[in-house]
This record gives C-alpha cells, sequence and structure tokens, in this order.
C-alpha cells in the first residue's frame, strides 16, 4: 500500500510499534549488564541492547518527525504513558532466568528478521533504511539465540528442563506478533511462515518440542499491555519526568 | 604537563593522556626494534635466566609470558593484573545501576556501551593475567571469595545520576593517571592490553565530563545534583590513588621491576592538578577549602584522603561492599547451569564425533 | 592458587581458552588480536566478533583453541615450563592492532 494513502495516526501506530518493540526489548535486555552467566555474554548481550535501542531511536526520530507536534525521540519514549506505548506483549515480559531471556530473543528476532528483510522494499525510503540497517543486526540476535537456545536445550537435564520451560512460556506470546493488519507496511499475517521456518529447525536440533498453538493473548499494539510494562516504565521514566524540560 | 592542555568540555580532558598511550605503544615497538640484549651483554645473560631477566628489564624490554621470571614477579603481577581484571567488573555495578533509569536515550546508549567496554576490559585483563599460569576460573574464585581485592572506590553506593558523570570524570580520570604509566609495565602482555584499554578509557572520561558539563550548566536542580555528586566522590577518587608513599607497602619492588613507575603520591598530585582546571572549566567547586596552588612547588596544595576510611572499605565494611559482592556471588552462581550446559554440549558433540552444529 | 602451571590442563571446570585471529580487510593478513572463553567454536566466533572486531563488518575472524597451538620462542628464557616448552596455553597477547583497522 502506497504510504500516503494510509492516514498518518494509522502510520505512526506502525511505527511506534516496530520503534517500542525495540525499545523495551533493549530496555530488558540492559537489566542483564552484570548479571550474564559468563563475562563474554555480558558484552554479547550488551550489544545487542545497543542494537535494538538504535534501531528504536532511528524509529522514534522518524516517529516524531511524521506526526509533525515536535516529539523527539526523547519525548516519546519518556513521556508517553503505558496505554500509548505500541509494543507486542512479549518483549515486556520480565527477562526471567537466561532460558527465557533466549527463548524471547529467538522469537523476537525471528520476527523482526523477516520483517525487517520486508520493509527494505517498502515505499516509506526512510522507514526502507532504517530496516536495511536493522535486518542485518538482528540476523545477528537470531544466531546467537539459535545457538544458545540449541546448547541449553541440549545440554544438561536442568538447561532442557529450563529451556523446554522457557518456551512454553513464552510461545502464546508469539501469536499477537502476527496479528494480521491489512494496512500496515508489511502485513504481520505473512510473516509466520518465516517465523516458523527459522524457529522450528532450533527448537528440534534443541531436542525441545514445539508447544501447540493455543492461548493468545495480545493487545500491545493497541495499549493494552501486561502489569509488567507500567513497572518498566516507570523505571526507565522516573529520572526525566521528575527535571520536566531539563535538558541532559 | 598533564590535563592543562585540555582547551575545553568538547575536546575532552583525556588528550593529553592519549598522546601518552600512543607514545607508550611507539616506545614499546621501538623496544621491540632494538633487539634483546644477550650477545653484548655477555655470554652469562644467554645462559642465567636470572641475568638475562634483569638485563631485559634494564634494557626496557618486555617480558613475555614464557621467559623465566622471578616468583615474586610473577606473584606482584597476577595479584595486580587480576585486582585490576577484577576492578573492571565490579566496577560495572555502580553505573549499570543507572542504565534502566537514563533520562535520555542517548545517554542511556552511551552509558550502555560504556559499561560494556568494562566488560571488555576485565575479559582482556583477565587473558593478560592468565599468560602467567592461572585460570580464569582460579581467579574469581579468588574474588567471589574474597581473597582478592578490587578497588575500594566501587563500594561507594551511585545515588544519583550525577554519580554517573563523577565517576566518568573523577573515577575514569584518577584510574587513566594510575593506567598511563602502565602502558610501559614491563610485563608485555599487561602492557599491550593496557594500551588497549587506555584507549577505550578515553571516551568514559569524556562522557562523565560531559554529563557533568551539561548538569552544571543546566536547572538549577541539576547543578545541585552534579556539585553533590563531586563532592561525594572527590575524596574517594583521591583515595584511589592508594596509601600515601610513606605507608605503601609493595612500591619500591615494583619500580625495580618497572611494573610501576611513579609512586602513588606523583600519580595522585598529578590528578589534583589536573581536576583543578577541569572543576574550573565546569564551574564545579572541589569540596576541599585548603585547595591552593603552591608556586613554590609548581603544583597544588590539597587535603589528603581520609586513608583510616580507605583502609575500612578495603578491609570490607564500606557502604556497598557486601553488595557489590553478593551481586557478584548471585550471577556466578545463577549462570552455573547456562555454563555447564554450554560445555556438556560441547562434550557430546565430541563423543558424537561431529562438529557442533549451528541450528 | 596455581601458579606452577595449573593452567597447562585448561579450565577444569571452565570454557577453555580461544586465540583470536582477525583480518581486517582484503589484502591484509590475519593478526592475533587476543583471547576469550568460549564452550566451542561457534560462540568463539561470536564471542570474538562481539569483544574484538564491536562487530565490524567485512573482517575476517579465526578463532583457534590454545591447547592446539604448537611453538617454538627460543628467544624466550623458559626454565619455567621446560617440560611442555612446546606449548602456549597461557599465552593470550594483545598485540597492536593490525594496521588500518582503527576502529578495532
Amino acid at each position: 500500500m502506497n504510504p500516503t494513502d494510509v492516514p498518518t495516526q494509522t502510520r505512526l501506530d506502525h511505527l511506534l510499534g516496530l520503534a517500542d518493540d525495540a525499545l523495551v526489548a533493549a530496555q530488558r535486555l540492559g537489566e542483564w549488564v552484570a548479571a550474564a552467566p559468563e563475562l563474554e555474554e555480558d558484552v554479547a548481550l550488551a550489544n545487542i541492547a545497543l542494537d535494538q535501542l538504535g534501531a528504536a531511536r532511528l524509529l522514534l526520530t522518524y516517529a516524531g518527525e511524521l506526526e509533525g507536534a515536535g516529539r523527539d525521540e526523547d519525548a516519546l519514549a519518556y513521556l508517553r504513558d503505558d496505554r500509548e506505548f505500541r509494543n507486542a506483549l512479549l518483549v515486556e515480559l520480565p527477562n526471567g532466568d537466561f532460558a527465557v531471556t533466549m527463548a524471547k530473543l529467538l522469537f523476537v528476532s525471528a520476527y523482526q528478521l523477516p520483517l525487517y528483510t520486508a520493509l527494505t522494499g517498502c515505499t516509506d525510503e526512510r522507514l526502507a533504511a532504517i530496516a536495511g540497517k536493522a535486518r542485518k543486526e538482528v540476523a545477528y540476535h537470531l544466531d546467537h539465540a539459535s545457538l544458545w537456545t540449541v546448547r541449553l536445550g541440549d545440554g544438561t537435564e536442568e538447561s532442557h528442563r529450563r529451556m523446554q520451560a522457557a518456551v512454553d512460556e513464552i510461545w502464546p506470546y508469539t501469536h499477537e506478533l502476527f496479528t494480521p493488519d491489512p494496512a500496515a507496511p508489511v502485513d504481520p499475517a505473512g510473516l509466520r511462515d518465516a517465523f516458523l521456518a527459522a524457529v522450528e529447525p532450533v527448537l528440534a536440533t534443541a531436542t525441545l518440542d514445539r508447544p501447540a498453538d493455543g492461548w493468545a493473548p495480545s493487545g500491545g499494539r493497541s495499549g493494552l499491555h501486561t502489569e509488567h510494562l507500567s513497572y518498566l516504565l516507570a523505571e526507565m521514566q522516573v529520572l526525566h519526568r521528575a527535571h520536566p524540560g531539563a535538558r541532559w | 604537563m598533564y590535563g592543562h592542555d585540555f582547551p575545553g568540555p568538547d575536546d575532552g580532558p583525556a588528550d593529553g593522556l592519549l598522546e601518552q598511550v600512543e607514545a607508550a605503544e611507539v616506545a614499546l615497538r621501538a623496544a621491540a626494534d632494538r633487539g634483546r640484549p644477550g650477545v653484548a651483554d655477555g655470554p652469562a645473560a644467554d645462559t642465567d635466566p636470572q641475568h638475562y631477566f634483569t638485563a631485559l628489564i634494564e634494557a626496557d624490554q618486555k617480558i613475555e609470558p614464557r621467559d623465566w621470571m622471578p616468583d615474586a614477579y610473577r606473584k606482584t603481577l597476577i595479584r595486580q593484573i587480576a585486582q585490576h581484571a577484577h576492578s573492571e567488573i565490579i566496577g560495572m555495578q555502580p553505573e549499570g545501576n543507572w542504565i534502566s533509569r537514563a533520562p535520555s536515550l542517548g545517554r542511556k546508549a552511551i552509558l550502555l556501551a560504556k559499561v560494556q567496554d568494562e566488560a571488555g576490559h576485565g575479559l582482556y585483563l583477565y587473558a593478560a593475567a592468565e599468560t602467567l599460569g592461572v585460570t580464569r576460573d582460579e581467579l574469581v574464585e579468588l574474588l567471589l571469595t574474597g581473597r582478592q581485592k578490587y578497588s575500594s572506590i566501587f563500594n561507594y553506593p551511585t545515588l544519583g545520576w550525577a554519580d554517573v558523570g563523577a565517576i566518568g570524570w573523577l573515577v575514569d580520570g584518577a584510574a587513566i593517571v594510575n593506567q598511563v604509566p602502565l602502558c610501559r609495565c614491563s610485563y608485555g602482555p599487561y602492557a599491550r592490553a593496557m594500551i588497549r584499554v587506555c584507549k577505550e578509557e578515553s571516551f568514559h572520561q569524556r562522557q562523565g565530563y560531559e554529563i557533568l558539563h551539561r548538569l552544571a550548566s543546566g536547572t538549577p536542580a541539576q547543578r545541585a545534583m552534579a556539585q553533590d555528586a563531586v563532592d561525594r566522590w572527590w575524596y574517594p577518587s583521591l583515595a584511589m590513588f592508594g596509601p600515601p608513599d610513606t605507608d605503601s607497602t609493595h612500591s619500591q619492588q615494583s619500580m625495580a621491576w618497572k611494573i610501576k613507575r611513579f609512586s602513588n603520591d606523583d600519580l595522585r598530585q598529578r590528578f589534583v592538578d589536573m581536576c583543578v582546571q577541569q572543576a574550573g572549566v565546569l564551574d564545579l567547586r572541589l569540596p576541599d577549602p585548603d585547595l591552593r596552588w603552591n608556586e613554590q612547588r609548581q603544583a597544588y596544595d590539597y587535603t589528603q584522603p581520609d586513608y583510616a576510611e580507605l583502609m575500612r572499605v578495603i578491609s570490607g565494611d564500606g557502604p556497598c561492599n557486601r553488595q557489590r559482592i553478593d551481586h557478584r556471588r548471585r550471577a556466578h552462581a545463577d549462570g552455573s547451569w547456562v555454563r555447564e550446559a554450554a560445555a556438556a554440549y560441547t562434550a557430546k558433540r565430541q563423543r558424537e564425533d561431529r562438529p557442533a552444529v549451528a541450528a | 592458587m596455581s601458579e606452577d602451571g595449573g593452567a597447562m590442563n585448561g579450565n577444569r571446570n571452565g570454557w577453555p581458552l580461544w586465540e583470536v585471529f582477525v583480518r581486517p580487510r582484503r589484502g591484509l593478513s590475519h593478526n592475533h588480536v587476543g583471547s576469550l572463553h568460549a564452550p566451542d567454536a561457534e560462540l568463539a566466533l561470536h564471542n570474538a566478533r562481539d569483544v574484538y572486531t564491536r562487530r565490524q563488518e567485512g573482517v575476517s575472524i579465526w578463532v583457534v583453541p590454545a591447547q592446539t597451538i604448537t611453538a617454538s620462542s627460543p628467544d624466550e628464557k623458559d626454565a619455567f615450563f621446560e617440560p611442555a616448552a612446546d606449548k602456549v596455553y597461557r599465552h593470550p597477547t594483545f598485540y597492536e592492532v593490525p594496521d588500518g583497522a582503527a576502529h578495532l
């Protein structure tokens, strides 16, 4: 669909969906700093957080310009309330143990990779350029999460149990990512095959059961979140909001 | 002169120091080009390891991992490099404390990158220590059981955002003043690691200085926040250089071995002289009423930090010692099943005699 | 603490040590840039990219298990580790960054 045919508010919501996924994912990954299982993994998780944060900033800046109301990336990140956030529920879920974090990363990156790949061909050139940069980064995230999912799934009894529990816990939240949206620059409904093609072989190699489809919580794209998000935002926004108008 | 070539906040305070890091790198290559002593040094140097070791040190050559070295030299280096590595790792916590609350996305990204660098520096340094015949596992164990120390400074809390700025400016600044001479340390792997670390650290100090500069020229509340942070971090930063030379137990031998190149008090003075000018540019006050230029010494007179407090903090009774080490122990314990899983996975693949699969 | 060659057998519980070599761009050779710990080759490559290249694109990375390197260094007076003088296990070093790789 030609972007000019879509109402600006709708385009804005789509951009915020992409941006908020990345921002909230970065915020969660940042919680791992100084707590990863090994030093090398501290460096890796921080890199992934930085990638997501970088993408979020580009998308929020673009969203602010498109809106034309003078809001920059910080106004959008720090001064919206949880009901105005458009991220999927999956990214706001707590980190849990390393297995839950890897399950979240596996599923998010297996969604973002075909999404950004498709967006590189969309008619919105600015968005296509951002997607082109983010796509390469997300391919790396998917690779990293896949390596770990396989090692945890096929490692020890304990790691297998934890990884299976993580996959089972997070799987229901993947459905929301593919909710049909014909007005979106790329309709998410068309991405699920690519997602499954990436994820199912990883789970199989990891000797993990692919969970059955069933419960499918959703609401994030329209601002109805889990209880977790407002805590995440309260922490993220507290200092910025305590000093209205200050520059940092 | 240290720091006095600093023209303003845009160029950052670390430029003069960076030049010295580069000079150390040039010197390292030059020493390598001069070749080893031995031939001109008489046959004894080629047969007697102790003589050879001394000749290398005197010729400003680097000692490399497979060289014979006195046990005490090896032990001193292991202790010092490990303590340095531990400091990087524990040092991630006080700043990591503000990643989630960084007041702008730009600041969040910079802080994340900075704390990530510290993990990288810890990693380089553990690797340098490993060349001396210990493993990272052993060193981590020594940290977690309190048998090896880390820098006392990280046992102070980060109570506000300005603390992130003060850590960058004062703590990283003091660390750089301490570390730049280590780029010329006689032990090759440590000298090379330090060159790499110092180059990356200059960005750290710069970001801290920039945070304070922004706060100091911001709202009254921001300015008060900045001054409060400088008030709390000034003396602990001075204490980072260690006890006064008269009380320092390791200094003499370390200087003879060219592990250490300047005394604690010399480096502390250098740091004070550098900071006075930089505080002026920030328009923030250093909390020392007796700070004044001494024409005769061509240096600032200043109030010494409370060394009794330093000793208390080193011995475990600082505000955050327990918290920091508990955090590290918990992260290590929580990660053990992950490390074991990866090792088990590799062992399975090796038993199956096929390469690990990507997925 | 083992300072008498305890590391010779690699880490008892931890992940093994890998040496990292990077070719910053075409036409240049791989140079040793440092070391790291990883459970296997693939994660070693991932970690090497993260730690030593900041994931700069276009670089070529080798990771080599430190234990598999055989060494000869007559210039170094190795009296201490004589029985295993051809090994470099404990040999992670920080050689200067390869030419033209300023951002490594």
